[in-house]
This record gives C-alpha cells, sequence and structure tokens, in this order.
C-alpha cells in the first residue's frame, strides 16, 4: 500500500542529521525487539502478561533525548521500548522476558517488573498509575538532595482515572517537584476507549486545577516529542516543579498479548501505520533530506536485527535461576545494628 | 443552685491532665460560651469551655496541677447571690475518670483509680542494655520522639512526613518540637492523601533516602496499603536485588477508646503476613525507642505499629547515646514454670496484668514479649514452650488469620510432643468494634478472659 506522504517533508534546521539517524536506529530498535518477543511469546519462550510498546515509540525516544545523565525514569507495565530507550541492553530485557538467570531481575521480575539502578530506570510497574506517586518521590529525593535532575513519570490514558494520579499532582504542584508527567495517550485503556470513560477528554488539561502546566503533543512525531520535552525539562530543572506532556500516540498491538483488539476496527489501526507510523517518518526524513541513502538504512535495519537476534539467542540460552534464588532478595542486607554488648 | 464543674476528657483515650491556666477568677460572671480555663492533656493545649451561666464561685484546683484526673471538680458555679461556700461541698477527692484505657477499666474492683491506671513494667533487663546502666523514666511518645530525632541527628537523609506531623507538632504529639529542630525540609506537612503520600515516600526511599512515613492512625493506611505492599515490600525481589526500599511505615495501631469500628483495628497479622515487610510492634518506652532506631536504620520497609493507650505510659529507658534493640529478639518480660503467655504490643500490658491475678492461684506465667513480628523469634518461643509445656497467645486483633494462629500452628509442628495442652488463642472478637462502651469492652481482649485461658491450658 502506497503511503502518503509524510506532514513534515524536511527535517528542521536544528536537528542534525546525527541526530536524526539516532531516532531512527532506536525507534527501529525498538520495534524489532517488541516484533521478536511477540514471536518468542508465540513460542512459548516468554509467559504471563506481555505488553508491546509497538507504535508509541517516538514517545520514549524523543524523550529520552532531552535527558541527561541523573535524570530518572520510571513508566508502567508497558516498559520495554522505556529499557532500550534508556540504554539499558537487549539481551539483559529479552532474558528477564523468558525468565532467565541473565535478565535484569534474575528472572524473578518479568516483562513488567525490571529495573537498573545503573541507567536510573526505577520499572517497570504492574499496578496502573503506582508508578506515578513513586515518580513523584524520585523527584522529591533530588530536590531533597538538592541536585538539578528531573524524574521522567510516564503513565497511560488509562492511568490517568486513577484517584492518586491527583493526589500526586497536588503534592508534586505544591512542592516543586521536579517531575515531567507524561501520559502516554494510545486512547485505549486495555479495551475501553478515552470517549467511553471520561467526558474530560483532555488529561493535559487536569493539571490546571493544580496549577500544572502542560500541553499536548504528537506523539507519532519523535520531533515534536522531543521539542516539548525540552520545554518540560527545562521548566523543572529551573525548580519550577512539575509539567505534563499529553503525549497522543498509538498502540498497533492488543493491549497484551492476549487481547483480540476487537473494540477497535482493522482499518483504525491500518489507517494509523499507514498514514502516521513515526519510524517511516523518520525514515522519510532522512532519503527526502538526503541524510541517508536506502543502503544506509538498509545497514542500520541490519544491525538492528543482528542485535535483536542477538538478544533472543542470548535469552534462550541463558539458564533458568537457581532454585537457591527463590529465598534471595527478600530482605536487603541491614547496616550494622547497635546491640547492647557495642555499647558495654 | 450551685453547679460542680468538672475535669473534661478532651480526647478518646485521656485520662488525666494539667491545668494550666484559670481565665476566670472567682467572682467573675460567666456565660455559656466563655473559655474559663486552659488544659492541657498529652496531646495538646485545649480551651475548656462553660456550658452553663453563673458566678465562679470557687476555683477548686490551682493553676499548674497536673495529674487532674477526668471527671474531678475543678470548680463551683454559683448563681447570682449565692456563696459558693453555702454550696454543698465537693468531694474533695478525686473521682476514678470514666474515660480510662479500656485493659484498665474496671477489671480489678475495688482498685483505686491510680493503681488501675499503674502501667504494668517490664522486669529491668540485659542484655538490651549493660547492667548498671543508668536509667530515666519516659513515655512511650517521648522515647519514639527521642529516637527519631537521635536518628535525624545521625543521618541527613532521614526525613517524616505524613499529616500534621509540623506545624501542628503531630496529631498525637509524637512530632512534637521536631519541625522547630529540623526544619520544613526534613519535617513534611502533606495534605490528606495517603495513597499519594505513601507513594511519594516509598519514591523517594527507591532513590536512596530513608523517609518516615507517619499515618495519622493505621486504619488510614488502608487507602495506601497498595504502596506499602506492591511497592515498597516487593520491589527489591522484582528488581533481582536492586532496588531497596529503607522506609519506615508508623503510626498508632489497634483500638484507642470509643472510636468506633472504623478507627479500632489491629492490623499486626495482615502486615507480619507479608515478606518483604519487617514489622514492630512495642510495649514498653525503652523497646520503643530501641526498635524505632533500628527501624530507621534498617534498608527494608518497616512498619512500625505504635498504640495511641501506651503513648502516655511512663517506662524506664536506659539513658544510653545510642541505643538499639535488634529485631527478631522476644523479651522475656516475667518468668515462670508453668505457661508461656506469648503477645506484643498492648497485649503484653493484658498478659503482665493476667499474670498477676494467675500468680494469687499459684500460677507462674512466663510472659514473652515478641517486640517484632517479622522477623519472629521462633526460638524464645519454642524453649519457654518447651519448660511449661503450655501455651497462650494475646492480641487484640482479629481471630481469624491471627499471630497466635500462626504460633500456635508453629508450635503443633515443632513442639507437639511437648505440648501437655492445646495452645489457646485469646483476641479481640469476632466483632467490628462496637462504640457503646460497655460493648466495646467486652469486644476487646482482658486479662480475666487471659487468667482463664491459662487455667484450661493448666487444668486448675
Amino acid at each position: 500500500m502506497a503511503r502518503k506522504p509524510s506532514p513534515q517533508q524536511e527535517a528542521p534546521s536544528n536537528v542534525s542529521k546525527d541526530e536524526l539517524l539516532q531516532y531512527y536506529r532506536d525507534m527501529l530498535l525498538i520495534r524489532r525487539f517488541e516484533e521478536k518477543a511477540g514471536q518468542l511469546y508465540g513460542m512459548g519462550l516468554i509467559g504471563g502478561f506481555c505488553h508491546l510498546y509497538i507504535g508509541q515509540e517516538a514517545v520514549v525516544v524523543g524523550l529520552e533525548a532531552c535527558a541527561k545523565e541523573g535524570d530518572k525514569r520510571i513508566t508502567s507495565y508497558r516498559d520495554h521500548g522505556h529499557m532500550l530507550a534508556c540504554g539499558m541492553e537487549a539481551r539483559g530485557v529479552m532474558a528477564e522476558l523468558t525468565g532467565r538467570q541473565d535478565g535484569y531481575s534474575k528472572g524473578k521480575g518479568g516483562s513488567m517488573h525490571m529495573f537498573s539502578r545503573e541507567k536510573h530506570f526505577y520499572g517497570g510497574h504492574g499496578i496502573v498509575a503506582a508508578q506515578v506517586p513513586l515518580g513523584a518521590g524520585l523527584a522529591f529525593a533530588d530536590k531533597y538532595l538538592g541536585n538539578d535532575n528531573v524524574t521522567f513519570t510516564y503513565f497511560g490514558d488509562g492511568a490517568a482515572n486513577q484517584g492518586q494520579v491527583y493526589e500526586t499532582y497536588n503534592m508534586a504542584e505544591l512542592w516543586d517537584l521536579p517531575v515531567v508527567f507524561v501520559i502516554e495517550n494510545n486512547q485505549y485503556a486495555m479495551g475501553m476507549s478515552v470517549k467511553r470513560s471520561t467526558k474530560s477528554t483532555t488529561f493535559f488539561g487536569r493539571g490546571e486545577a493544580f496549577g500544572i502546566p502542560g500541553e499536548q503533543v504528537d506523539g507519532m512525531d519523535v520531533l515534536a516529542v522531543k521539542a516539548a520535552g525540552e520545554k518540560a525539562v527545562a521548566h523543572c530543572r529551573a525548580g519550577k516543579g512539575p509539567y505534563i506532556l499529553e503525549v497522543m500516540t498509538y498502540r498497533y498491538r492488543g493491549h497484551s498479548m492476549s487481547d483480540p483488539a476487537k473494540y477497535r476496527t482493522r482499518e483504525e489501526v491500518q489507517k494509523m501505520r499507514d498514514e502516521r507510523d513515526p519510524i517511516e517518518s523518520v525514515r522519510d526524513l532522512l532519503l527526502t533530506g538526503k541524510h541517508a541513502t536506502d543502503e544506509d538504512l538498509k545497514a542500520i535495519d541490519k544491525e538492528i536485527k543482528e542485535i535483536v537476534n542477538d538478544s533472543a539467542e542470548f535469552a534462550k540460552d541463558s539458564p533458568e535461576p537457581d532454585l537457591s534464588e527463590l529465598w534471595t532478595d527478600i530482605y536487603a542486607d541491614d547496616l550494622p545494628q547497635g546491640s547492647a554488648e557495642e555499647h558495654a | 443552685m450551685a453547679t460542680e464543674i468538672l475535669m473534661p476528657a478532651l480526647s478518646p483515650t485521656m485520662e488525666e491532665g494539667t491545668l494550666a491556666k484559670w481565665l476566670k477568677k472567682e467572682g467573675d460572671a460567666v456565660k455559656s460560651g466563655d473559655i474559663i480555663a486552659e488544659i492541657e492533656t498529652d496531646k495538646a493545649t485545649m480551651e475548656f469551655e462553660a456550658v452553663d451561666e453563673g458566678i465562679m464561685g470557687k476555683l477548686l484546683v490551682a493553676e499548674g496541677t497536673q495529674g487532674v484526673a477526668v471527671n474531678t471538680p475543678i470548680a463551683i458555679l454559683v448563681e447570682e447571690g449565692e456563696d459558693a461556700d453555702a454550696a454543698p461541698a465537693p468531694k474533695a477527692e478525686a473521682k476514678p475518670a470514666e474515660a480510662k484505657a479500656p485493659e484498665a477499666a474496671g477489671e480489678q474492683p475495688g482498685k483505686s483509680a491510680v493503681e488501675e491506671v499503674a502501667t504494668p513494667q517490664p522486669k529491668p533487663r540485659s542484655p538490651d542494655w549493660p547492667e548498671g546502666t543508668k536509667m530515666k523514666t519516659m513515655t512511650v511518645r517521648e522515647a519514639l520522639r527521642e529516637a527519631m530525632a537521635e536518628e535525624m541527628d545521625r543521618d541527613e537523609t532521614v526525613f517524616i512526613m505524613g499529616e500534621e506531623v509540623g506545624e501542628y507538632e503531630g496529631a498525637y504529639k509524637i512530632t512534637q518540637g521536631l519541625l522547630a529542630r529540623f526544619g520544613h525540609r526534613r519535617v513534611v506537612d502533606t495534605p490528606i492523601s495517603e495513597i499519594g503520600f505513601a507513594g511519594i515516600g516509598t519514591g523517594a526511599a527507591l532513590a536512596g533516602l530513608r523517609p518516615i512515613v507517619e499515618f495519622m492512625t493505621f486504619n488510614f493506611a488502608m487507602q495506601a496499603i497498595d504502596h506499602i505492599i506492591n511497592s515498597a515490600a516487593k520491589t527489591l525481589y522484582m528488581s533481582g536485588g536492586q532496588m531497596g526500599c529503607p522506609i519506615v511505615f508508623r503510626g498508632p495501631n489497634g483500638a484507642a477508646a470509643r472510636v468506633g469500628a472504623q478507627h479500632s483495628q489491629d492490623f499486626a497479622a495482615w502486615y507480619a503476613a507479608i515478606p518483604g515487610l519487617k514489622v514492630a510492634m512495642p510495649y514498653s518506652a525503652a523497646d520503643a525507642k530501641g526498635l524505632m532506631k533500628t527501624a530507621i536504620r534498617d534498608n527494608n520497609p518497616v512498619i512500625f505499629l505504635e498504640n495511641e493507650i501506651l503513648y502516655g505510659r511512663s517506662f524506664e529507658v536506659p539513658d544510653l547515646p545510642d541505643f538499639t534493640i535488634p529485631f527478631g529478639k522476644a523479651n522475656t518480660v516475667r518468668s515462670g514454670d508453668d505457661v508461656t503467655i506469648v503477645s506484643f504490643g498492648i497485649g503484653v500490658a493484658h498478659a503482665l496484668e493476667a499474670a498477676k491475678l494467675l500468680e494469687q492461684d499459684g500460677i507462674q506465667a512466663d510472659v514473652i514479649d515478641l517486640r517484632t513480628l517479622r522477623p519472629l523469634d521462633y526460638d524464645a518461643i519454642l524453649s519457654s514452650v518447651k519448660r511449661t509445656n503450655r501455651c497462650v497467645t494475646v492480641e487484640e486483633g482479629f481471630p481469624v488469620g491471627a499471630i497466635g494462629n500462626h504460633i500456635s500452628a508453629y508450635l503443633m509442628e515443632n513442639a507437639f510432643d511437648y505440648l501437655d495442652a492445646p495452645v489457646i488463642c485469646c483476641t479481640g472478637k469476632d466483632v467490628p468494634m462496637p462504640y457503646a462502651a460497655n460493648l466495646e469492652k467486652h469486644a476487646l481482649i482482658t486479662p480475666a478472659e487471659i487468667a482463664d485461658a491459662v487455667k484450661k491450658v493448666t487444668y486448675k
């Protein structure tokens, strides 16, 4: 099927060729990784819940382009893309999906529960909206410690109807916490469309009640996401408190692997893919702007495919966790606790 | 006709207070609604309004008098032209308080009010502190406050957050003075948003701070229990050991007095069921202090269950610069060979009172205060039961899925051949807490019921 021309034919002058190539590469890695995860799920190598990020790649890639070292991120259970975008290894993520020893959580967390202290990735949370106050808490810690780090707190349009989001908005603004609330509005909370869940359908506007500025962003356009992200991050770093980005996006796949997605038409999905695909848009920019040739892009495709295949092989070969792992990591080692003998 | 003005009960658990200041002099006219005195409770200084109209005839209790029991006549109101001295003389002695702690209310008829509210003291012991250590008398409230202040001095990452912890000085005065001492950065007043601030506290702990999250009472923590369990307790495991969560969730737990079903529940068994949490529930002030310091230093989420009725009770606390009590070590608060009574929190007060009753019948009880429920000191229970061959557990919580059930199952599996009688679990009754004073009393576990249980297992 012929693609309609992308709304943006030329790259804005303030975006370099290298940046465009980086976004293309990062989004493609997420897309191919998720396709592979879906495949491994079908083979029975991945179990339980598995929520794919296909279609939403521009959101996290655009925002990660605004982050500096020390910034934190936290998200929901649809988290594979966020982990890859912040630099976590495809191997470790895939091995966690297969429940193996070399996974980021030693196989004990699974798709929804992965973390990286090193990359400041705080999960991976399976309870809808629980990550919102947790994210504000990460920002609280940075403000307490007096640094200029920012926390990106991602949640969906479904989570946006949970009460704890608004308790968090209130306190985040009250205390000027450096947190960017990123609402990934993919228009469906599992099977419930936004219109069936609320009459207040512009989610960023709900921040107004608490004094939090925000805006809606085209989440299928990585450059638009990045531009809005920079504004939000600057606001937070300047000590002005939180900012809300409602990023309009779309997931191509079902809510999870077992979702037949009967709540929307095949045509609706196909139209998005054909007209608004975030990766194809950047590809067009690269080609029409003569920043890259077909050959260049093919080479990137091949490189990505190798990374993803390697991660899959790694995840299949990694051993299952030792049975002793059942009993580890329940409690952190305690600091030495003074005892009476020590005082004697 | 002259009217007696009585010392008012200004909170559900108030037993006595200080008459801080008279705002009316003898001879002053008093209108209904006039503030006649300032009365200091253990929680706050309250203004006391007149209900009746008249002339202040006589002030019976001088300004600054401490320990004035609730319902003691403090003044006489007379009518125009009436002589206060001619009015019927009020009884000079204090009447027994009516709003007393439930466990003290009328269990031993004939005892005076003073004796009734006396706090059963655990025997001073080592090795919690060395022989000959200088001791000081403190309330549980002061002990908790001192523990938090010492840890905040010791570690810059420790801060406290919760409803009314700062400007208001704490709903139960536990955090009194901390705002002035540590400032707004480290003593954070939150709006009434339990799930929100429990989540923010947990996030701050994941990022490396050491929050103390106060719930005004643990009843309100049910709004936040998702973060306590799903976010705080499980993240270390789910992250393969990467994300520790050093946080203390603390506040009063269990029944206060006459506050009804939604404000009277012991959650010990709920939290003790969760791997990843630690659960402390102290009885004495020394344990409250030592365990609180340990809780703040612990690298795991700790549920610290306090008790409103115990806040004002006084105990001996070792006067040591850095006194801590390790988790998982029970304390034998009374020694005996005939039966083992295992309890924790305010249950220890009931158990000690029961032990006193039993002593009159020649039964000597070993009373074990668990102090922490997770980790639980199984060895202390086991070694005592192997000696006494009988066990009664005591707690305020509901009977189904109680801590006592767990202990009795443990003993059946591990000490079956040592038991000369079935273990009896004494608990609160299987009912939502009623409001009526007589019903509430019967809903709670009492020393008399514990003594009866002991007589059953000792076949006496």
